[in-house]
């Protein structure tokens, strides 16, 4: 009965410390760090702790067979879960990045995504006659009625299959609406040419989009003549001229969207209110920044939700493991403990040095981990089906936010695999101890 | 199977160690149970015998440019066809914009091109006769409690009526089952009638979106294809066929490339795994030298150590393993059930069961093989005197 209370006590000790420990920041543990580096270096019992784990981790050459299971246990555990993170992570970051707060986009009521819009050339002058968008110096305002369609173009990685890729035809004012996207190789398309540029990560991750190439949409044949550079989700597309496009797929004079810069951000409101108003349109507007980061929630929400589920049934594997190894260090080192005790240690050094000893393992094997995804991963091109029913190409991300995370993880999973052996080691009878082969 | 007492005896001498061990492979084998099932399914897993026999005719500019529907009738005329159905995306959300609902205007052939669709004559008929019918899928049905005779609004994120209006009348005419092979998510889908779609839109082209071919026999499949190809070869609508597998399959890797990464973590769980039963078993053995020395004594021999061992590292692998795929099986339903159709994990079926116990029979042998050998090598007299 004692020893089940016992257990108990301990288990909610350490869910309420896997509670604090989640929802500490980072310099909160860098002062817990700083006291146990002091506590250890000047407090009596401090010492006392260090000279034992110094013996603990003499031996850990002669057990590196059991020593290795915690440290690359763990350091599995926290590249996986850095790995997916970072995938989610950089997803989410490419569409943020796409949008703003002093652009706006519109589009037919409902339809959600550019793909599923159309706006014909009336509805198009009407928008970009309302309050709230910037004009330029000539007067007109600054506003961009684009076209997407999707085109049939394989990926480098895999020649035979054909991915969907956005074509967005658009004017000059494209152009000056987003002014983060500039030419780095070949020129602008010409107007009236079917002639295209091509995003540069598109370039990176689909075949056959090299300045000189040509290319079929809609049946006719197209030459690639420039690459252009944005940094967002922009890259994964190719743009033409409006006009061109529009004639290639039969589209008229209608566009799927209009993207307007805002005179300021405050104008937003203005500028939703005059068109909500007008009996001429039924469109939904919204700001750039919130249509692309609504446009990631989803798919990032649920690698998030896979890669922590898959996280935690890793780390269950990986404390087992842990608790495994420092069982049996712990009853290796049975006599050596009980003779410390013996002539007048107390439990906190054993259990403290026993605990030390094991989230250092940890840290290690988190270092380990964290370095292999950042060296493999971080900046990896991917690319997956968006919400325009096209590819989205973007870089895995390995923030230093995400590293700490993989960090943290390691030492809770250090923490429990260590506390209980810890414990057993600070509660072994000492006579009986003493007498054990 | 005489020593098995003498195996489990051996396994349970360290309950802890043992039981810790336990837990890590259990904790392997779920997560092999639940991703494995997926990387099939975004792999081969959509593989069904019907869809070799059918074939998939879409735009070869891109999916979402639609084709003239006077190709259905020279379609049906090429040699080997047995029949040519439509579908069209519908894009439909019922009541919001979060609950999608999977919706193709189809014409009535192409329920003849689908015999993954099980549907009595009469509702098939009051599909036929009905303008704004609607068939409905088992698994859609039962999320939105609707019963056959429902009349239910559908809206469109794509289609307007010719009126402006984005919410589409149906009525449901019949809740159909699929057949077992059918591929995943069939029993999610909702049908109505092409006729009503064309007519009634507000961008009415008479176009559809792709057809769906039934070949007479799947040898002829790629003759077929190229066929139909060649109907509209230089056209301003040229087309492109592929069998349904393949075209599921390409579908599947547009998403991204599922299988690398899932097969990615499972070979970081599966090393770490290896690692730590190897641990074990080498402590396990180490400890019972002088036990193995007396067995050796009795008269064991060599080899029957070696398998003693093995069997026991095996044994070790196969109780964790069964645990965790057993609960990997019971929570994959749950988990889909639970999470309201957000995530998807297919069940996991014989296949994965048999590859699963092949590998925990694999890394028990792996596992067990250096102590075994270990446990085979040792002399007795040396054993008994702990040297």
């Amino acid at each position: 009965m004692k020893k089940f209370l016992f257990g108990l006590g301990m288990t909610a000790i350490v869910i309420v410390w896997l509670i604090a420990w989640t929802a500490l920041p980072w310099f909160a543990v860098l002062v817990l760090a700083v006291l146990l580096a002091l506590w250890l270096l000047f407090a009596r019992g401090g010492q006392r702790t260090l000279s034992v784990t110094r013996v603990g981790l003499s031996t850990l050459a002669q057990r590196l067979g059991s020593t290795a299971v915690i440290v690359i246990g763990i350091a599995g555990v926290v590249a996986v879960l850095v790995a997916l993170l970072a995938m989610g992570e950089g997803l989410s970051a490419t569409l943020r990045q796409t949008g703003s707060d002093d652009t706006a986009i519109v589009l037919r009521g409902g339809s959600g995504v550019e793909s599923n819009s159309v706006l014909t050339r009336d509805e198009i002058d009407a928008i970009e006659g309302a309050p709230g968008i910037a004009h330029d110096a000539q007067g007109k305002p600054v506003a961009s009625a684009e076209l997407v369609v999707v085109a049939n173009v394989p990926k480098k990685s895999d020649p035979n299959n054909d991915t969907n890729v956005s074509i967005r035809g658009v004017g000059d004012e494209a152009w000056t609406v987003r002014p983060n996207v500039k030419i780095v190789a070949g020129r602008k398309f010409a107007p009236g040419l079917r002639e295209l540029d091509v995003g540069a990560s598109a370039q990176k991750q689909f075949a056959g989009l090299d300045i000189g190439n040509h290319l079929k949409l809609g049946g006719q044949e197209w030459t690639v003549v420039g690459v252009f550079a944005s940094g967002d989700s922009y890259e994964s597309e190719l743009w033409g001229e409006a006009k061109s496009v529009a004639s290639a797929y039969r589209r008229g004079s209608s566009a799927e969207s209009v993207i307007a810069r805002l005179t300021s951000p405050s104008a937003f409101d203005q500028l939703k209110a005059a068109l909500t108003s007008d009996p001429r349109l039924k469109v939904d507007v919204s700001t750039t920044q919130e249509y692309f980061s609504k446009q990631s929630e989803g798919l990032s929400k649920v690698i998030r939700i896979v890669g922590i589920t898959i996280g935690i049934i890793m780390a269950i594997g990986a404390i087992f493991g842990a608790l495994n190894t420092m069982y049996a260090a712990v009853s290796a080192r049975t006599r050596e403990i009980a003779t410390l005790r013996a002539i007048g240690f107390r439990g906190v050094p054993v259990v403290v040095s026993v605990l030390l000893e094991t989230m250092l393992l940890a840290l290690l094997g988190g270092i380990i981990g964290a370095a292999i995804v950042w060296l493999l991963f971080n900046g990896y091109t991917a690319s997956t089906l968006g919400s325009n029913f096209s590819q989205v190409v973007f870089q895995f991300q390995v923030t230093p936010t995400l590293l700490w995370t993989g960090i943290k993880w390691a030492l809770a999973i250090g923490f429990v695999g260590g506390l209980f052996p810890a414990m057993r080691a600070a509660r072994l009878p000492v006579t009986t101890a003493l007498r054990e082969q | 199977m005489k020593y098995f007492h003498l195996i489990w005896a051996a396994l349970f001498r360290r309950k802890t160690r043992t039981v810790f061990t336990l837990i890590s492979i259990i904790a392997a084998f779920l997560l092999f149970g639940l991703l494995n099932a997926v990387r099939v399914a975004f792999t081969s897993g959509s593989e069904t015998l019907s869809g070799n026999e059918r074939l998939v005719v879409a735009s070869r500019f891109s999916i979402m440019t639609g084709l003239p529907q006077s190709l259905q009738a020279r379609i049906a005329a090429i040699p080997g066809v047995q029949g040519v159905g439509h579908e069209n995306w519908f894009g439909g959300v019922y009541q919001d914009p979060k609950n999608f609902v999977f919706s193709f205007a189809v014409d009535q052939a192409y329920l003849d091109v689908s015999p993954d669709i099980v549907l009595t004559p009469e509702q098939r008929k009051a599909f036929v006769d009905t303008r704004d019918g609607a068939l409905v899928g088992e698994a859609l049905a039962a999320r939105f409690h609707w019963k056959v005779g429902d009349k239910i609004p559908l809206q469109s994120q794509i289609f307007p009526q010719k009126s402006g209006d984005k919410t589409w009348p149906f009525e449901i005419v019949g809740i159909f089952r699929t057949t077992k092979d059918a591929p995943d998510g069939r029993d999610q889908m909702f049908f109505l009638n092409w006729k009503y779609f064309d007519e009634a839109n507000m961008y009415s082209q008479h176009s559809v979106g792709w057809y769906v071919v039934k070949v007479a026999d799947p040898k002829d499949a790629d003759k077929v294809a190229n066929a139909i190809d060649a109907l509209s070869a230089n056209s301003d609508h040229e087309t492109k066929t592929q069998t349904a597998n393949a075209f599921n399959a390409s579908f599947a890797k547009q998403i991204g490339n599922i299988g690398l990464i899932v097969e990615a973590i499972m070979a970081a769980v599966f090393f770490t795994l290896i690692l730590l039963t190897g641990n074990t078993m080498a402590q396990a053995v180490r400890e019972r030298i002088p036990e193995l020395a007396v067995l050796k004594t009795l008269g064991f021999s060599n080899r029957s150590v070696l398998a003693l061992v093995l069997a026991e590292a095996t044994v070790l692998l196969l109780l964790g393993g069964v645990i965790g795929m057993a609960i990997a099986s019971v929570l994959a339903p749950a988990l889909t059930k639970g999470s309201g159709g957000m995530i998807r994990l297919p069940p996991i079926g014989v296949g994965n069961w048999i590859e699963g116990l092949v590998l925990m029979i694999v890394i028990g042998v792996v596992v067990g093989v250096l102590p075994a050998l270990r446990g085979m090598r040792l002399k007795i007299v040396d054993a008994l005197a702990g040297r």
